[in-house]
């Protein structure tokens, strides 16, 4: 965990990436869930978030 | 005997040559890249650009005369709250989760099967391959017959099992088994690519591995996890990204074979689009649902990509 952190404020390729995917993963997952139409609606922002980040973060240094 | 590149610089009028000789050889590089990238650009590139600025507006393609209005993010909104559209994706990740469960199963099964040397081995693989051969428009209108209540084989198959009656039952109309057959008529078709890539997987490793596996006693069972399936896995990840693209955009087949319905309940976010695109005309309005499914194929896509290149890296 502490290493994961420290990646982060270092801007780290690895657990930026990370980050990125959870969100690009979670944002799919929201956009087909049978749930709750709440998370349906917020799914197009946080993949296109996760998206964008992981555009950006694949530039990072290792 | 003449040299002929000493003759096609003799050929080459004097002012070009002298242009061509000023050249370094990135420029010249550039020069012959420059045409698919202008390609790539008119091609892919400006049609989404242009996709996006159409999503900010009410354009109608039907109505080119009429003015546009900037409507701002009304259309993602109007998309992102809609009970319809939110259904169509839930159809869609039906369909693509278990079309690619069964894809992989049954083809990575038919490839281990197949990859055992046996008399008739090609031809048999020869016989598996042929309906990924097929155009989906002909699946589609076969499946159909196949699917008919009165004449169709797949209810005669039922009947001659289960005893229910033909006709009481139909595959493609009302009473949810619509959903299952269309995945059933894509696992048909596509299970064939599947194998065949497992198939290049399995054929790539190398026996020697296997042998020295068997000198340590390792068992049949230890050598498929630890041997066959991290070797194949790379193959499969990527026979899994292309079915999962292609899969998340299907339209041709499912259309044929039931146009979406009974009701919506075969009606996949693409013959949704179309829908909304090429016969309602709110062209404004689809182009902001292409932009949402292109953003989440892209980001899936790129995810899976990454994952790739780590398992074969390993």
């Amino acid at each position: 965990m502490t290493r994961f952190l420290s990646g982060l404020l270092r801007l780290r390729r690895g657990p930026w990436e990370l980050l990125a995917t959870l969100l690009i993963g979670l944002g799919v997952f929201m956009l087909m869930q049978p749930f709750a139409l709440a998370l349906y609606t917020w799914s197009f922002l946080v993949t296109l978030a996760g998206t964008v980040m992981f555009i950006i973060v694949s530039h990072f240094p290792e | 005997m003449t040299d002929p590149i000493a003759a096609a610089a003799r050929a080459t009028p004097d002012p070009l040559a002298r242009r061509i000789r000023g050249l370094s050889d990135r420029a010249i590089a550039w020069l012959f890249v420059a045409p698919t990238i202008f390609l790539l650009l008119a091609i892919n590139i400006f049609p989404l650009i242009w996709t996006v600025r159409l999503s900010f507006t009410n354009y109608r393609a039907n109505r080119p005369n009429e003015e546009v209005e900037w409507v701002g993010l009304r259309n993602y909104i109007r998309i992102l709250t809609d009970d319809g559209i939110w259904a169509n994706m839930q159809t869609t990740a039906h369909f693509l989760f278990w079309t690619l469960f069964f894809q992989v199963l049954i083809g990575f099964t038919l490839a281990w099967l197949i990859n055992r040397k046996f008399k008739g081995n090609d031809l048999l693989t020869t016989l598996i391959v042929l309906p990924m051969m097929l155009s989906p428009a002909v699946v589609g209108n076969f499946w159909t017959f196949l699917y008919q209540p009165q004449i169709g084989l797949v209810n005669y198959v039922v009947e001659l099992v289960t005893g229910t009656p033909a006709s009481s039952f139909s595959m493609l109309g009302p009473g949810g088994l619509a959903k299952w057959s269309i995945i059933l008529v894509d696992t048909w078709m596509w299970t064939p690519f599947v194998m065949l890539i497992c198939l290049a997987g399995l054929r790539s490793i190398p026996d020697y591995i296997y042998e020295a596996a068997e000198i340590d006693r390792a068992s049949k069972w230890r050598q498929f996890w630890t041997i066959t399936i991290p070797m194949v896995l790379p193959f499969l990840m990527l026979a899994v990204l292309f079915r999962g693209i292609e899969n998340f955009k299907m339209f041709d087949m499912v259309v044929l074979l039931t146009g979406g319905g009974p009701g919506n309940e075969t009606l996949l976010a693409s013959i949704d689009l179309k829908r909304e695109a090429f016969e309602k005309w709110r062209t404004g309005y689809s182009s902001a649902y292409a932009i949402i499914l292109f953003v989440t194929v892209f980001g899936l896509a790129s995810i899976y990509v990454k994952a790739l290149n780590k398992v074969k890296e390993r």
